[in-house]
């Protein structure tokens, strides 16, 4: 499976800060056993985490990473293992590998499950959309400059945090319609009805990211040529075969992938 | 040469397909790109330290394609963060109250005004 390696690459050795960062030991654990391990051997990693994906390099001064998790669909747990302070990625795809992974004491291994499983993008999206109804709801009670009963489900939005499962898909408020570069620094105008837009000068805010929508047709019998765009519901499986195929393509012997990529290099491939 | 192929948006991947295939033959990962409507039908997506290097895709109407570029610039994570750290700003400027705190990833620096470049 083809991947812009290059670009993934630069992403992850470029200068943006980092997530989290450390050394680890990693072990992956795979169906079939692979005889050339006397029992279980790890390797010490330095590992990079920016966004939803977890990188991990030969050494802290590579200059490109050997591997990628994606950090979707998966669970991050601590785990017996004969190793102390070990925890482990386990995807829910059944046919994903697991990634058993061993810090260096009790309080790094604490930083990093906590910094993996709030690591995804479909977490990222759920803070974000409760953080859009929280702005809306503070705006609507100032617009209207009456006190409204504050609808208390500060429970219900523990639950749904913890279990995106059961946040059901919302209908797009209209007062939020094209997103926010109406908020400057002076947030509502009171006495309106909605709020009204001005344009707040250089605090543009980005504007609202899209509703998930249902996979809008699919290619079976379309006459068009080109695309058949269709937005997923998900990431979390059959998609995350997807992200399997991400983990074994960059999971496979490395040394030929930088090969090639050297040689590329060499030769002025663009 | 164009070829026809399935695309999929999932998180801040686009997955390509043959059209009657299940497993994809590539993805681009959406970090640190730029989205760009090209002629009629057309977008491309091209990444910062390569921009002359632009994977080019023709939609089958202007619409499509329009909703694809509005798509595709949402889909980092990157956006997603900016998003996020606007959005609690605004509420806390709004309401006195950090709207972070419920969740306990207040402290998170990756959550913080000024990280990433905000």
């Amino acid at each position: 499976m083809k991947l812009n390696e290059r670009s993934v690459a630069h992403y992850a050795t470029c200068d943006s800060p980092a997530d989290h960062a450390g050394f680890l030991r990693k072990r992956v654990e795979r169906h079939h056993h692979h005889a050339h391990h006397h029992g279980t051997s790890y390797q010490r990693r330095w590992f990079v985490l920016k966004g939803n994906l977890l990188f991990y390099f030969e050494e802290q001064e590579s200059r490109e990473p050997m591997g990628l998790v994606v950090l979707e669909g998966c669970t991050v747990e601590l785990c017996e293992a004969a190793e102390e302070f070990a925890f482990a990625i386990r995807f829910d795809d059944a046919g994903a590998k697991a990634y058993v992974l061993v810090a260096d004491g009790q309080a790094a291994m604490e930083a990093w499950v906590k910094a993996l499983s709030r690591a995804s993008f479909d977490y990222m999206r759920l803070v974000v959309r409760e953080l859009e109804k929280q702005l809306e709801e503070a705006c609507k009670s100032l617009a209207a400059c009456r006190k409204s009963p504050r609808k208390s489900s500060s429970s219900g939005r523990k639950r749904h945090l913890s279990n995106p499962a059961l946040l059901p898909l919302q209908e797009k408020p209209t007062t939020m319609e094209n997103g926010y570069s109406t908020w400057g620094s002076g947030g509502c105008v009171a006495g309106g009805a909605t709020c009204t837009d001005y344009d707040g000068g250089q605090t543009k805010p980005p504007p609202l990211p899209p509703r998930r929508r249902s996979a809008a047709g699919s290619t079976t019998g379309s006459p068009a040529p080109g695309l058949s765009p269709a937005m997923l519901e998900s990431p979390v499986s059959p998609e995350t075969i997807c992200f399997s195929k991400l983990h074994n393509w960059y999971g496979q012997e490395i040394a030929v992938l930088r090969r090639e990529w050297q040689e590329r290099q060499k030769r002025g491939h663009p | 040469v164009l070829k026809k192929r399935l695309v999929k948006l999932v998180v801040n991947f686009l997955f390509y397909f043959r059209t009657d295939e299940a497993e994809p033959i590539g993805a681009l990962l959406l970090e640190r790109c730029r989205i760009t409507k090209e002629e009629e039908n057309v977008f491309s997506i091209s990444f910062i330290e390569e921009p002359e290097r632009k994977y080019c895709f023709e939609c089958a109407t202007e619409e499509q394609c329009q909703e694809w570029v509005e798509a595709l610039k949402r889909a980092s994570y990157e956006f997603l963060r900016r998003s996020l750290i606007f959005y609690r700003n605004e509420i806390q400027k709004m309401t006195g109250k950090d709207p972070l705190e419920q969740y306990g990833i207040s402290e998170e620096a990756r959550f913080q005004l000024g990280a990433h470049g905000q």
